[in-house]
């Protein structure tokens, strides 16, 4: 077969009505400011941690509302909750308790 | 032998005291490591001693620190201290020096109007009785202060006083109790046998005058005996077990006594030392610009102890030091709260194996501009200008890829995770055989400093372009320009960088007062350490900090944080800069470069 660069990828549909919510709403529950992340990546672009590796908070956050949290506990181990996303985020998200919070509903879930 | 009934409820609450206090300070001593035990043996034989003496006689009965703060509210303090002491001493000495023996029992003295009856035939027997009258007006100078600051605590100086629940209430009320019971039964003492003094004896007379003296009196002795006894067993389970406390907390420090980051025996000692006088409650910014009132440091202290520790007030503290600077105790809050966070937050959740190996970089001076900075680069920029045109060789340590000090992971409580970033650091740092470590922020400069143990100078950039200045690396031109300066929590009360920034503000344009500076300096309100659902407090903070900056005009506020500037730059009609901006627009170049 020729290959012209495509290929048909894996179905990535998301039902969100059967998705694992749980650690979306326990730090929803916890952190409020994270309901008004607007998911701009300005975290992401200052991030310490993501100068180094492919961290990618912005992306954490949307995993965690869609309940893909397979790869969240690796990844957020990346984080030096040095605050830099903190104060460049344009709406104000307490983003250093956000990751704690997120640590601490991971490990209740355990 | 003298004795009554009514003797028995006093007796029976100094016995229990006695036994509960002994005990509590005999756990704490046995909990000690065998190190510090040894410290404390050998600090109570030595010299060392009379150092814990004066400072129990200065802070513990005097209260000169409180003094300073709120000469009213020392005097509070000291009455109640400084004459209960007195009373109970003089009161010894006088019914000794009567009974001619060393011994009698310890209520004796206490209820010696009661027993004795004809005038005192000892040295001095009026003296006596005039300074016996004179502490008791004292202390009840005291109680009525004391009364007052509950109903408006304006009087003493602070805008709120300490809340109470109803232990506390019924605590304090029998220690208030005491003292006016002792001047009613003295008082009909002396109206019956002339045994009073300047104040118990017209007291007395007017009593004899229309209450029937023979039974009345009776019944203030038994009234004035429960309220001690009460007093007594309510001590060592209320904040007043802070005055046995405070004495063991002084010899503690005098001793060498170590402390570490965890909750350990000093912390334990610290907390059951509070007093809640209230004045952190009325240092705190939290409490006075955002209307937080439930997590201030007499409020925490009380929540260890009661082993109550909640999340909310342990995290919702802004570390700002203020507290920890007033406290006449010297209770160190930061580390107390610190150690409380490590309880919820010392796991190791982080793992930063993505960390390079870092290829040695070889400098005299190594200059680290730290998370904050980058995000202020116009701070970065004009370093690395001024380091250039001083013609230093240096080396700029985290310009592309920057390694976090450890710091914030610390503040949060998550010390073993910290402890990670410190060695990547530390690996850098010494290889590059550096002589000088700058940096332009205080959070990496005090843990640089605490924590990373390095054998080199360690300097804030105001500590360094002072020298650069002073040694006539650089040239700064002055200019007419006002400056109101801003104390960095951390720069100022952590480390004690007061005078540098200051000296340099001078060479570049004046500097205005304002009512908040070096170790009274307000927090900027940008707090890292503060994990709570905090920005609306974060709001008020920084608005009112920045009117109190802004109260005198200034063409500039300065600060030397750029934690600092970038909080405040979001509130502040005046341009907000930090003093390295400012050097550098000022610099003569001395150099082509």
């Amino acid at each position: 077969m020729i290959d012209f660069g495509y290929k048909i990828q894996a179905d990535r549909q998301i039902n969100l009505d059967t998705t694992d919510k749980d650690l979306a709403n326990f730090v929803r529950k916890h952190e409020n400011s994270f309901n008004i992340c607007i998911g701009c990546g300005t975290c992401t672009a200052s991030c310490s941690a993501g100068n180094f590796t492919n961290f990618n908070f912005r992306k954490l956050q949307l995993f965690i509302c869609r309940g893909e949290i397979a790869d969240v506990k690796t990844e957020i181990a990346k984080c030096m909750l040095c605050g830099k996303c903190q104060l460049a985020c344009p709406r104000g998200v307490n983003t250093r308790n956000v990751i704690m919070t997120i640590r601490k509903g991971l490990e209740e879930q355990l | 032998m003298n004795f009554d009934w009514f003797v028995l409820p006093f007796s029976i609450g100094l016995f229990l005291l006695f036994i509960l206090v002994i005990f509590k300070i005999s756990f704490w001593i046995r909990q000690l490591p065998l190190n510090d035990r040894l410290l404390l043996n050998k600090g109570i034989f030595s010299l060392k001693i009379l150092r814990v003496i004066k400072e129990v006689i200065l802070e513990s009965l005097l209260h000169l620190r409180i003094f300073k703060i709120n000469p009213l509210l020392g005097f509070m303090h000291m009455s109640f201290a400084f004459g209960w002491f007195m009373l109970i001493a003089i009161g010894n000495l006088e019914s000794r020096m009567y009974a001619g023996t060393e011994l009698n029992l310890p209520y004796y003295p206490i209820f010696f109007k009661f027993f004795i009856h004809k005038p005192l035939e000892i040295p001095f027997a009026e003296g006596f009785t005039f300074i016996m009258d004179f502490f008791l007006l004292l202390v009840l100078s005291g109680v009525l202060i004391a009364f007052s600051k509950r109903i408006y605590s304006k009087i003493v100086g602070l805008k709120r006083t300490t809340k109470l629940k109803a232990f506390d209430i019924f605590a304090m009320l029998s220690l208030w109790l005491i003292f006016p019971l002792r001047l009613f039964a003295e008082s009909s003492a002396a109206g019956m046998y002339h045994t009073g003094g300047f104040m118990t004896q017209p007291i007395g007379n007017a009593f004899a005058g229309f209450l029937p003296l023979d039974t009345l009196s009776y019944i203030f002795w038994w009234a004035y005996s429960i309220s001690l006894g009460v007093f007594f067993v309510c001590l060592p389970y209320s904040r007043y077990m802070h005055i046995p406390t405070e004495i063991i907390l002084i010899a503690f420090r005098h001793f060498g006594i170590h402390r570490s980051k965890e909750y350990d025996i000093f912390k334990d000692v610290e907390v059951f030392s509070c007093s809640r006088c209230g004045i952190c409650i009325d240092k705190c910014q939290l409490n006075t610009m955002a209307q937080v009132t439930n997590i201030q440091s007499a409020y925490f202290i009380k929540s260890i102890r009661k082993k109550n520790q909640q999340e909310e007030i342990v995290q919702n503290c802004l570390i700002c030091g203020r507290c920890q600077e007033f406290c006449p105790v010297g209770i160190k809050t930061d580390d107390l709260r610190l150690s409380q966070r490590m309880i919820f937050e010392n796991k190791e959740n982080a793992n930063f194996n993505y960390l390079p190996p870092q290829t040695p970089i070889k400098t005299e001076v190594l200059y680290f501009a730290g998370c904050m900075t980058h995000l202020t680069p116009s701070i970065k920029l004009s370093m690395v200008n001024i380091l250039k045109n001083s013609k230093i060789p240096f080396k700029f340590m985290d310009e592309e890829e920057s390694i976090c000090c450890g710091r914030p992971l610390m503040l949060s409580g998550n010390t073993k995770d910290a402890q990670k970033l410190m060695q990547a650091n530390i690996e850098i740092i010494c290889s590059s055989q550096a002589h000088t470590l700058v940096t332009s922020c205080p959070i990496c400069l005090r843990i640089f400093k605490e924590e990373y143990n390095l054998n080199i100078n360690v300097l804030h950039h105001s500590q360094f372009i002072e020298n650069l200045i002073t040694e006539g690396k650089i040239r700064v031109q002055t200019s007419t320009k006002t400056i109101s300066y801003h104390d960095p929590c951390d720069l100022g009360r952590g480390l004690g960088i007061y005078d540098e920034p200051r000296s340099i503000l001078a060479h570049t344009g004046t500097l205005l007062k304002n009512n908040f500076e070096k170790n009274n300096s307000l927090c900027c309100g940008g707090s890292i350490a503060n994990n709570q659902n905090y920005n609306l407090n974060k709001d008020k903070i920084s608005k009112q900090v920045i009117e109190h900056l802004s109260s005198k005009n200034p063409d500039i506020i300065a600060t030397a944080c750029p934690l600092c500037k970038k909080t405040f730059v979001k509130y502040s009609d005046i341009r907000v800069a930090d003093i390295a901006e400012i050097v550098n627009e000022q610099m003569i170049l001395l150099h082509s470069s």
